[in-house]
């Protein structure tokens, strides 16, 4: 909010009614129907629905596909995590020490970002496909790898597919927040410690925590919700159900199995998580960071 | 000589980075310039083929799809029109948005400011099936602007042009208001020339983005004249060199926008910060 502001009864409406119009219609509708699904029982025949209080969530609640989704999401986010984010660290760090070929680095690094998940996931498919796949060649060299049977195999092959081209997001921004740190602020650290390694850790290491955690926020949202391109290009899911992130279970029986009420109570569930790391972010993490 | 030794370590670990990066895809688009039969019996290749040209023509002018009705160049085409009409339309409405939020004194406007980045915990994967059937509702369904306007439906951008407009001092306002400026020319001739950097970077994150977008187009596209590049290349059927000419093509668009205009797209990123 700015101090000086313009004195108006109706213009602000009019900037405003253009996107409030396009939220009320088309997300604010659809929210409203997933609660409203979330709450009803539908029959099998679609013939009739009822309110049936919180029958779906118990429902979901009972389900054991629901927990073992709920379970490789977590899994999953966590992985993707730490693998994206520290090679990204690595590279930005080594990208911003080299006097040549900065740029270059820079530039050849940065373009994964921009791929499609769907499409890393058609490009995986190549590499873990038992007739081509190098990777699968490579794997069931090593221990006899078999993905649609053994589910820490398929872990491995959607962690891969997952985490390559988000590398280069966390690898671009770790760049710039090193970028952004003064040089001065080095320099005086160098006087006072010798040691590289320890350098990194006690001063920039901290300095970069502001960035650290918006790719934190970053690398969590991307496996819950952008991986699902991933997942219906890779695995489908396999084995079983162990490899369904919860968004993917929620369209498999919302499209798939026309179960409206479980998927809305599923879509639910989600939100609320989505909110506990929202809140989690501004009241925690924003209050505990310095942000120079 | 210890300065050389970390200097080549530096180097040393980025281009292990750069082989990660890019290995993947050149083996794609190597093994695309083979034909397929050779792909068949020799798997995977590192070196190029010559059926580049052959590969790469077929797969732009060849009818696929369940029905043969559509061409990759038609996908392409649709994409396009997709990810422009996105991309133009979050950058329009939430410019406006957030002029209309931090420039002027709003009735209700922590209701408002509520109502816009609320939406920002509710991605389109959390609402996708009442959303499908809104659209089949308004009659949507394979239209554009079913494929357009869910996905523009966010307050992202809104965020990032509420934080710039925030950062610009207010005497720009005062100086404005003394040369009895209204709120539109200020809105046209003040903000807008001034917002330039971010307006381009926003406009390459949601084009990205748009093209990019998988799922959505996957339901809301049951007649294959509105198949777009991303999702067509799961459905889409051809002989293996086909499929490796058609993911190369793919990512061609997204990735020369990011690398021509990267430094925009970073600068525009962290004005905010």
């Amino acid at each position: 909010m700015k101090k000086v502001q313009f004195k108006s009864n109706y213009s602000q409406y009019f900037f405003l009614a253009p996107q409030l119009l396009i939220l009320l219609i088309f997300l604010y509708w659809p929210i409203i129907q997933t609660f409203k699904d979330a709450f009803t029982m539908q029959d099998a025949f679609g013939f009739g629905s009822q309110f049936a209080g919180f029958d779906n969530f118990l429902f979901i609640f009972s389900d054991p596909s629901y927990f073992t989704a709920f379970k490789f999401t977590i899994i999953y986010s966590f992985v993707i995590t730490l693998i994206t984010g520290s090679i990204g660290l690595l590279l930005a760090v080594q990208a911003n020490k080299v006097m040549h070929g900065k740029s270059a680095y820079k530039t050849l690094l940065i373009w994964p970002y921009a791929i499609a998940p769907a499409v890393v996931g058609v490009m995986a498919n190549y590499f873990f496909s038992e007739r081509y796949g190098l990777l699968h060649h490579l794997f069931n060299n090593l221990w006899g790898f078999n993905w649609y049977e053994n589910v820490f195999d398929a872990y491995i092959y959607v962690i891969i597919a997952g985490s390559w081209k988000q590398i280069s997001a966390n690898f671009i921004f770790f760049l710039a927040g090193l970028q952004a740190i003064q040089k001065t602020v080095i320099e005086a650290s160098i006087i006072d410690c010798k040691s590289n390694i320890r350098r990194f850790w006690t001063i920039t290491f901290p300095l970069l925590m502001p960035t650290t955690f918006f790719l934190i926020i970053i690398n969590i949202t991307y496996a819950f919700f952008d991986t699902f391109g991933i997942i219906d290009t890779t695995t489908i899911g396999a084995p079983g159900s162990e490899t369904k992130t919860l968004v993917y279970k929620a369209y498999i029986d919302g499209f798939k199995g026309l179960d409206l009420g479980s998927a809305g109570a599923q879509s639910i569930m989600m939100m609320i998580i989505v909110l506990v790391i929202t809140i989690f972010q501004f009241r925690y993490i924003e209050g505990k960071i310095h942000y120079n | 000589m210890k300065k050389y030794i970390s200097s080549t370590i530096n180097h040393f670990i980025l281009s292990i980075g750069l082989l990660i990066m890019i290995v993947p895809i050149w083996i794609i688009f190597a093994s695309s310039t083979h034909s397929s039969l050779f792909i068949n019996t020799n798997g995977l290749q590192f070196f190029l083929g010559d059926n580049f040209i052959e590969n790469y023509s077929r797969v732009l002018f060849k009818q696929s799809g369940f029905f043969n009705e559509i061409t990759a160049l038609k996908m392409f085409f649709n994409s396009f029109v997709m990810a422009t009409g996105i991309a133009t339309l979050s950058v329009i409405t939430s410019l406006m948005a957030a002029y209309g939020l931090v420039y002027f004194k709003v009735k209700y406007a922590t209701i408002i400011f509520w109502l816009i980045f609320i939406t920002l915990l509710v991605p389109l994967e959390l609402r996708i099936m009442p959303s499908y059937i809104v659209m089949s509702k308004l009659n949507l369904v394979n239209t554009f602007a079913g494929l357009i306007l869910p996905i523009s439906a966010s307050a992202i951008a809104t965020f990032f042009f509420r934080q710039f407009y925030k950062s610009i001092p207010d005497e720009l306002l005062e100086a404005a208001k003394l040369d009895g400026t209204n709120s539109l020319r200020f809105f046209i001739d003040f903000l807008i020339p001034l917002s330039k950097t971010m307006i381009a970077a926003v406009f390459i994150f949601m084009f990205v983005f748009g093209y990019n977008q998988y799922l959505w187009p996957l339901i809301m596209t049951t007649s294959e004249q509105y198949w777009t590049v991303v999702m067509g290349l799961k459905t889409m059927y051809g002989s293996i060199s086909d499929r490796f000419a058609f993911v190369i093509m793919s990512m061609i668009p997204p990735v020369i926008i990011i690398i021509f205009l990267q430094r925009l797209f970073i600068q525009g990123i962290f004005q905010n910060k």
